[in-house]
């Protein structure tokens, strides 16, 4: 049975505003997907460790070194807005 | 003939013997390219100027005797997901619709030190989640084989390219079989490296612990010199492998005779189309007279790989494509708030696959829902690679078919993502246990289009790999072209 997703949560979490007809459509698909994929529910992993990393690689470490990084007008350069050495973006609390 | 009809290998001997130039084979691929992308739409963008440039300074340094190596002079397509300093780099993606890099990806720069000729940047899926090329924004590819079928994806472009000439080498990328489907639907081979060979700095991510960045190419050996040009450790990707890099052709010319050859139970029967399965079990049948010993196995946790990769791929690619917000680089929709300008901005800017998938990783990695999905996910992986060891300690390799199908018409599964997901149901596992596999094209099914086989190894037995790899290729003697270039 399709699973049943509260997907206008899922979308506010996803900063993505999509309207009624789309949030339904996305329901109605991602219950079908997710039927496939909880087949991995029926497998008994009691005991079994997860895997993050296929090949076991634990963390990397390098010397702390100052090394040449990108430049930061060329990095402003291809932003929608920037100003100063800043990205500039609308008010993050609504004031309203 | 056009010379952008020669191998890699056959274009570098010409260019060392003084009978053809960079310059010339630049032109020729660049005709091919003009002749076919109108049909094909292999590439996104081409960079004419930046390619003849690069031919005329790599003629310049082998006159002067400074040779960079087998891909010097020789022009190469990369996939549209990898960045590329000053040039268009879009992954398909209306949010990246004209953005360009301020750097070179390790495997681009990599390239040009070897002295290969960036003939532009190839179609994908966006942001490489496909199997078909049809997710772009910017139109799908065709199949050069068959132009109303798909040529298969993510990285379509590059696949359908390389096997109708308008490059001799191409580079994708690989989460699912992104590499490895394409080139069995176009006829091509296509190499899934192992996990942390190729640095994935400046490969715009997907999900950073599927990806991995392989060469498409028309023969085996060609593809060894792709990938030995941009395998090896890099800084600049904490993941890149740390030991020393295989030497991928060592074992190129061995033939088969001692080596020990799995079949895959689970990936037969129903859903495999019957020229498919008879394509796979006649060269394995051929691998046996040349002295391979052939064993059918069991791995009962294949048929878990589809759901497992359906919730860790899509999980990773939630938090990976959560830097698209409007801030930095790309699309940006205005709103009153932040909030709403990110949420205004992301949906304008990614395409349906792409929402589903952020949607569906958002959902399985939420409060309530992360050990269900994702945590088990992650065990059924661990699950994956145990099942995958035991078979390592019977056998050399693993075969399969590449895909359960030939080339589908456009439009046939966009409707149903499901059905489109399941034509990766044989090139998942490797991704999931990190692992190196190839498809190579062993023939045509009745419609002429033609079918990969896949060789799969453990990981870092790229060797043992290609030496199969290559007796696949010389036993099935595929000499056949498109026949939009047919001679």
């Amino acid at each position: 049975m399709p699973i049943d997703i509260d997907i206008a949560h899922v979308a506010r979490l996803a900063r993505l505003a999509l309207d009624s007809d789309e949030l339904e459509r996305y329901r109605t698909q991602l219950g079908v997907i997710l039927e496939h994929a909880a087949r991995v529910q029926e497998i008994d992993t009691a005991g079994v460790e997860p895997t993050s990393h296929p090949l076991g690689f634990t963390n990397a470490f390098r010397s702390d070194e100052v090394a040449p990084s990108l430049d930061r007008d060329e990095v402003l350069a291809a932003a929608p807005d920037a100003r100063d050495g800043y990205f500039v973006v609308p008010p993050a609390l609504d004031q309203r | 003939m056009s010379h952008a009809d020669l191998t890699i290998l056959e274009a570098g001997a010409k260019l060392r013997a003084g009978e053809l130039t960079s310059v010339q084979l630049v032109e020729d691929v660049l005709e091919r390219a003009a002749l076919t992308e109108a049909e094909l739409h292999c590439y996104l963008h081409i960079d004419h100027g930046g390619a003849r440039a690069t031919a005329v300074a790599a003629d310049r340094e082998l006159r002067d005797g400074f040779d960079r190596g087998p891909l010097h002079g020789i022009p190469v397509a990369v996939k549209d997901n990898f960045c590329t300093r000053g040039i268009p780099t879009t992954c398909s993606s209306q949010i990246l619709a004209g953005y360009r890099p301020p750097y070179d990806a390790t495997a681009v720069a990599r390239l040009r030190d070897a002295g290969a000729v960036l003939v532009g940047k190839t179609n994908l899926d966006e942001f490489a989640m496909g199997s078909s090329t049809e997710n772009s924004a910017f139109g799908p590819s065709r199949n050069p084989w068959d132009p109303e079928r798909v040529p298969g994806g993510s990285s379509g472009g590059s696949a359908a390219a390389v096997a109708v000439g308008s490059a001799l080498g191409g580079f994708g990328s690989d989460t699912g079989g992104s590499i490895r489907q394409p080139a069995s639907l176009t006829g091509v081979v296509g190499v899934k490296p192992t996990y942390g060979l190729v640095s994935r700095y400046g490969l715009v991510a997907f999900a950073s612990s599927l990806d991995q960045i392989g060469p498409l190419a028309r023969t085996v050996g060609d593809a060894v010199v792709l990938l030995s040009a941009v395998a090896g450790h890099d800084p600049s990707d904490a993941t890149s492998y740390r030991g020393e890099v295989p030497d991928f052709g060592s074992e190129l010319t061995l033939g088969v005779e001692g080596v020990r050859i799995g079949i895959v139970r689970e990936f037969s029967g129903e859903g495999y189309e019957p020229a498919v399965a008879a394509a796979v079990a006649d060269m394995v049948a051929r691998l046996e007279e040349e002295g391979a010993k052939a064993t059918e196995l069991s791995l009962p946790t294949m048929a878990l790989s589809l759901s497992a990769y359906y919730l860790i791929a899509p999980a990773e690619c939630s938090a990976n494509l959560a830097r698209f917000d409007g801030v930095r680089y790309g699309l940006r929709v205005e709103g009153e708030t932040v909030e709403e300008m990110m949420g205004r901005t992301r949906a304008e800017g990614f395409g349906p696959e792409v929402t589903r998938r952020i949607l569906l990783g958002t959902y399985a990695l939420s409060a309530g829902y992360y050990d269900a999905f994702y945590g088990q996910a992650q065990k059924v992986r661990t699950l994956v690679l145990e099942d995958f060891a035991r078979a390592y300690s019977q056998v050399d390799v693993l075969v399969t078919p590449t895909s359960p199908t030939t080339a589908f018409r456009l439009g046939a599964k966009t409707q149903d993502p499901l059905s489109m997901y399941l034509s990766d149901v044989c090139t998942i596992p490797s991704n999931l246990a990190g692992h190196p596999a190839v498809s190579v094209p062993v023939g045509l099914d009745d419609s002429g289009l033609p079918i990969g086989f896949q060789v799969m190894a453990p990981a870092l037995g790229e060797a043992t790999m290609f030496r199969v790899a290559a007796e696949v290729e010389r036993l099935a003697g595929f000499t056949s072209r498109p026949g939009l270039v047919a001679a």
